[in-house]
């Protein structure tokens, strides 16, 4: 478990499953460590109040 | 009149060759006999077109023979970062993989403009892989390296575009600039770079990363190339889908029109901590020398530094997973594992990171609404060693590659113009960037400043010495 409560390393394992990428000995707790990271962006990111019909900025021009 | 290739910008080169000071010709052979000699040490060049830009010179002095008028950049030798489609070579984007792809059948569009412009382009620069880097690193084709101290980083993901144009290899380089790369190295090798507003340029036939945040733009030694570059590229181009459906909007008429009027603050909070010293040294000279006390707050800078990085990890591996699943062994290992990572990214995220982005758009135009000019530092240190994985910021160990951009990031998230201006400190081998910052679309501004502070030898760019 990271400091912010979840199991990075479980997700990243299930995820390299489910997206038919192999994890090797060597990669995979650099790509945990990454992912670890992610969330920890994330956490700050999702704490943020937004109001439901903020739009996200692209725009696509048909 | 004997011009040294190696000290002049590609104006002066410009002027000497309408002029009849010196020839096309020459300044190609002067260039190609630079990159000969420096390149094997410094590696900024990973292709030279030596025979198209000899006939592109030899063509350029021929019409100049004939009586007929030359452009803004006649004569001036250019090179491109390596994902910039020219045609007859690969794309690599820095990487293995794309050097079995099919040679490119045209141009990148903006290369086809500055050659409008009568510029010729010598060749094509070393870039991190796949543009996801800070260090100008390169595990297939080496480091390019820092032409003020060779040990050191030049910078990236546009490094070879940093190092080409310190060593005086040439005057202009265009690169590009997705979370900081094209800034990044404008710091570390000293050099002058713009960074222009998200969807100014036409990004067409050149190899992306992260759509919502690519830029291209030039790397030069003098402001005036800058402009003079920039104002040769602008202009639609339907083939780039986000580019914004705007006029061109010429800079170099207005270059020297100075600070009058200008309102002008440096960025508190965020961008004045998590740096080393020199950081806000640099950018305590500029606003000494610019007058400008005043303090503006960029409100949630960091999480616009978070959300970048998760569109950034999200999109890159979108972009990428096929290839990570069928050549994982052919990646640089530092960017494989970035992207792996980035592909497990929750679409969640990712849309909220979207929508922040248009939140923080607005509340930063708020602040723009009382000043022209945003100061803040380029990167957080001076130039790393190459090799340097890890260092230590405000007391907190980090990894260098990922982290070089903190400054950077929140600035290009929303696509704001910026020119890095580099500052020299006595006594220090290596210089390290401030960011002009403007509202969007007011690239004269940040051009008009930088301008000013060159010519009072506040930020300057000289040429590496050999």
């Amino acid at each position: 478990m990271n400091e912010t409560g979840n199991d990075v390393s479980a997700v990243v394992d299930a995820m390299a499953r489910l997206l038919d990428l192999e994890l090797t000995d060597d990669s995979r707790p650099v790509v945990i460590a990454h992912f670890d990271i992610a969330t920890k962006m994330a956490k700050g990111l999702m704490e943020f109040p937004l109001t439901d019909e903020a739009e996200p900025a692209p725009v696509f021009t048909p | 009149m004997t011009l040294s290739f190696e000290a002049s910008s590609a104006a002066s080169i410009a002027r000497a060759v309408r002029a009849g000071e010196t020839t096309a010709v020459d300044m190609v052979e002067a260039s190609l006999a630079r990159i000969v000699a420096l390149n094997p040490r410094l590696n900024g060049f990973t292709a030279v077109v030596a025979d198209r830009a000899r006939g592109r010179a030899a063509a350029i002095d021929a019409r100049r023979a004939r009586g007929e008028a030359l452009g803004p950049l006649a004569g001036a030798p250019f090179a491109v970062k390596n994902l910039f489609d020219v045609a007859g070579l690969p794309t690599l984007a820095g990487s293995k993989i794309n050097a079995s792809q099919a040679p490119a059948a045209a141009d990148a569009t903006l290369i086809e403009r500055l050659e409008a412009a009568d510029a010729i382009l010598v060749g094509a620069l070393n870039m991190g892989e796949y543009a996801y880097d800070f260090t100008g690193e390169n595990q297939h084709y080496g480091p390019s390296r820092n032409p003020h101290a060779p040990e050191h980083m030049s910078g990236g993901s546009s490094g070879g575009s940093g190092t080409a144009v310190a060593a005086g290899m040439v005057p202009l380089s265009l690169g590009s600039d997705t979370n900081g790369s094209i800034r990044v190295p404008s710091s570390f090798c000293g050099l002058f770079g713009l960074k222009p507003t998200y969807g100014r340029l036409s990004r067409a036939r050149t190899f992306p990363f992260v759509s919502s945040f690519d830029h291209l733009g030039p790397i030069a030694r003098s402001v005036e190339d800058l402009a003079l570059s920039f104002d040769a590229v602008q202009g639609p181009d339907p083939l780039d889908h986000a580019q914004a459906r705007r006029a061109a909007e010429p800079t170099f008429a207005s270059l020297e029109e100075g600070l009058g009027g200008l309102r002008i603050a440096r960025a508190g909070g965020y961008f004045a901590s998590g740096g080393q010293p020199e950081a806000y040294a640099a950018v305590d000279v500029v606003a000494a020398a610019l007058g400008a006390s005043r303090v503006v707050e960029l409100p949630e800078a960091r999480r616009a530094r978070a959300a970048a990085y998760l569109i950034t990890m999200a999109e890159g591996a979108a972009l990428h997973l096929d290839r990570i699943r069928a050549r994982p062994g052919d990646f640089d290992l530092d960017v494989r594992d970035r992207l792996i990572a980035g592909a497990m990214i929750p679409a969640g995220w990712v849309v909220r990171a979207q929508k922040f982005r248009a939140w923080y758009r607005d509340a930063v135009a708020r602040v723009f609404e009382d000043v022209d000019i945003i100061l803040a530092p380029s990167t957080p240190c001076r130039a790393p060693r190459i090799g340097q994985k890890d260092m230590t910021l405000d007391g907190v160990e980090m990894a260098v590659r990922a982290n070089l951009g903190v400054y950077t990031q929140p600035i290009s998230f929303i696509g704001l113009p910026v020119v890095g201006a580099p500052v020299w400190t006595p006594g220090e081998a290596l210089p390290i960037g401030v960011q002009i910052i403007a509202a969007p679309w007011r690239e004269d501004l940040a051009l008009r400043v930088a301008r000013w502070l060159e010519s009072r030898g506040v930020c300057v760019s000289p040429t590496a010495r050999r």
